[in-house]
């Protein structure tokens, strides 16, 4: 099996570009020259330098031992928490703005759900003084006001996404809309690996360096460069798909992606989009979707804002259809007991999303021998709100 | 010879009207298809409502989901042209998005849109190259127009490949813009349209996107066959008290 996107941008039966005219000279343009400009020498140069000395990586992979006595098994958290702006989101951006600058792009828009990939494209767009809109869901702009807050210190302006379910589908369309009616001038950058090729491809190779850092350290840590099992939260797959990356084609490893059950997927409050999704066409790819029988696309819902969103990247979709990745899920009650425990257990606050591949833990089996890696995507600042008031139920 | 291609030949200065199946009402596309039909409108184009038109403006969007909330569905619409065509003879152009087709089943889809006497499809998210693979034979069997879109932005060569590749007519995008926005037409675009009668394509042309008055429409035929008036039209759907005043008024003051 094949899980290297193909010329036309094709993973197995997912992915492509389909797309309005009005983008295709746009995407086009991207498709033409993003590997060119991240092979060349300048710019890996500038990646890595940044990477390094304003990220802040490599990022520990820390061995959790009180966890692992709990799991009776050994278990490391690769900690994109720690990470500037507090997530994993930034290794994408820094990527992407360099590409857009020597593309000449001169103002950028994004999308944002947890507002993690908004706070990270204000952040490097402020680096390189380059003009930042972030479209975010209503309802998203409630619940995430810190990183709204941040956003807009940044210099970002902040534009709400008012129509549909007011969540980061809804911001997703808005930016789309927005480069349409921009062509020229604007870079969009997107946060996860969804959309139309080559985004999802692009942002995987941002992100594959959680997976390149993590064989280094597992050869230094458990004498072998690939652990058992990983275990990474979807939303879009980002972070997941980061982990996963050079792991793809060693079958020794089992990938296991968590999405987010929400209020349990036999209820329509889910996001759980490989459980219950189909394949159909979301933001320019063809993917695993929710959506009703007339195709049209269902609102779905998480506790955590980044991963409520009813598609995953066509990568993910692959890896699910074709049984290389384990996808199972963690409702919002989970997710909550599992980031109170790791906060217990390790002096850890993980992000929403990262807690819920947390609560996988309790639904897989380990061997006391085995490895397993956790991609810890981000830090839980921005949903303080969330623990404080669900505290007392604990 | 389809329909629309029989219009083309016998007509100047077209005139397409879009609606949004299932709105204001689940059941007024009738009555105001039958309107636009008796006030001299040339084309009708209707709208698939879908919960993610990307290529729309908030306008179509939001009639879109009033019409979704109203209970549209493919299956409705189709009986809603059925009953059209019973007094209707100008051609209908249904425009939606991709994905709905897929979900209905492509080839079906196709076939019943015939069935009910559709002549063609805007489906703006369907790739060039995934049509020619997929579906160019089965809609020429069944001599049904595929129209794709072009913008500022595409290159001649493209045009040219659009054109060759489609029927029907092409719809030019009169600015980079979703539909729904800007008020005017600006120098630019009238080099943008020159440059493309210039390349004499096989197929006629309908700007779109920003027509919304006597004004635009008279620029709009000037520079091609004619054009397509959607996010105005369905404003003042929005405000109507009365289908039949609503649409005559209004067809009456893009027209004279
Ligand atoms: C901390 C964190 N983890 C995970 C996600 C989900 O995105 P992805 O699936 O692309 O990694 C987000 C999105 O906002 C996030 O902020």
């Amino acid at each position: 099996m094949n899980y290297e996107v193909n010329e036309q941008g094709f993973y197995g039966d997912f992915g492509g570009a389909f797309i309005p005219e009005m983008l295709y000279h746009n995407v086009n343009e991207l498709k033409e020259n993003y590997l060119q400009i991240m092979e060349s020498k300048d710019f890996q140069e500038e990646f890595k330098d940044l990477l390094k000395e304003y990220v802040g990586r490599p990022t520990p992979l820390y061995f959790a031992k009180r966890l692992s006595e709990k799991y009776n098994t050994n278990i490391f958290l690769k900690r994109e928490d720690l990470n500037h702006t507090g997530a994993h989101k930034i290794n994408n951006t820094i990527g992407q703005i360099l590409l857009a600058k020597r593309m000449n792009k001169k103002r950028i828009i994004a999308e944002t759900g947890a507002g993690q990939h908004g706070v990270a494209t204000a952040t490097v767009c402020a680096l390189m003084n380059l003009e930042c809109i972030v479209y975010m869901g209503e309802i998203d702009i409630k619940r995430q006001a810190p990183n709204v807050a941040r956003m807009k210190m940044l210099g970002a302006e902040v534009r709400p996404a008012t129509s549909g379910s007011k969540t980061l589908k809804d911001a997703t369309n808005e930016a789309i809309r927005d480069w349409i009616a921009n062509p020229v001038d604007t870079y969009y950058l997107i946060g996860s690996v969804v959309g139309p090729h080559p985004y999802p491809d692009m942002v995987a190779r941002f992100q594959s360096i959680i997976s390149k850092e993590m064989k280094s350290q597992l050869q230094e840590k458990t004498g072998r460069d690939y652990p058992d099992k990983i275990i990474a939260c979807v939303g879009g797959g980002s972070n997941a798909a980061g982990a996963f990356y050079h792991y793809l084609d060693n079958e020794k490893v089992e990938l296991i992606a968590v999405e987010a059950d929400g209020l349990g997927i036999e209820t329509d409050k889910t996001a759980a989009t490989t459980q219950i999704g189909t394949e159909g066409i979301i933001h320019g790819s063809k993917t695993l979707l929710m959506q009703n029988s007339e195709g049209q696309i269902k609102e779905p819902h998480s506790i955590s804002a980044g991963l409520d969103y009813p598609g995953v990247g066509p990568l993910h979709a692959h890896l699910f259809k074709s049984g290389r990745g384990t996808f199972i899920g963690s409702t919002d009650k989970e997710a909550l007991t599992a980031a109170y425990q790791l906060t217990k257990l390790e002096g850890i606050i993980p992000a929403l999303e990262s807690a819920h591949a947390l609560a996988a833990l309790d639904k897989i089996e380990f061997k006391p021998t085995e490895n397993v890696v956790i991609n810890l995507s981000g830090r839980g600042d921005k949903d303080m709100e969330t623990y404080i008031k669900m505290m007392d139920n604990e | 010879m389809s329909r629309i291609k029989k219009l083309f030949k016998s007509k100047k200065n077209i005139l397409n009207i879009y609606v949004t199946a299932g709105f204001p009402n689940l059941n007024d596309t009738i009555e105001i298809v039958q309107e636009l039909a008796n006030s001299g409108v040339d084309i009708i184009e209707i709208g698939m409502p879908f919960s993610d038109p990307l290529a729309d403006g908030p306008t179509i969007q939001n009639s879109s989901q009033v019409a979704i909330k109203n209970g549209i569905t493919l299956e409705l619409i189709f009986k809603q042209i059925e009953e059209i065509r019973k007094t209707v003879s100008i051609p209908i152009v249904m425009m939606g998005y991709y994905n709905q087709v897929l979900q209905y089943g492509a080839t079906p889809f196709f076939e019943k849109a015939k069935a009910v006497g559709v002549d063609g499809f805007i489906i703006p998210d369907l790739p060039l190259e995934i049509y020619q693979e997929n579906y160019q034979t089965i809609l020429q069997n069944l001599d049904l127009d595929m129209i794709f879109l072009i913008t500022p932005q595409t290159t001649d060569e493209r045009i040219r490949l659009i054109d060759s590749e489609s029927s029907g007519f092409l719809y030019v995008v009169s600015s980079y813009a979703i539909t729904g926005s800007k008020s005017d037409i600006q120098q630019n675009q009238l080099d943008y349209f020159e440059r493309i009668n210039k390349l004499a394509l096989k197929n006629p042309t309908l700007i779109g996107f920003g027509i919304s008055n006597k004004k635009t429409f008279d620029t709009a035929c000037k520079n091609a066959s004619g054009a397509i008036i959607g996010s105005a039209f369905i404003k003042a759907l929005e405000n109507s008290q009365n289908i039949k005043t609503t649409v005559n008024e209004f067809i009456t003051d893009i027209k004279n």
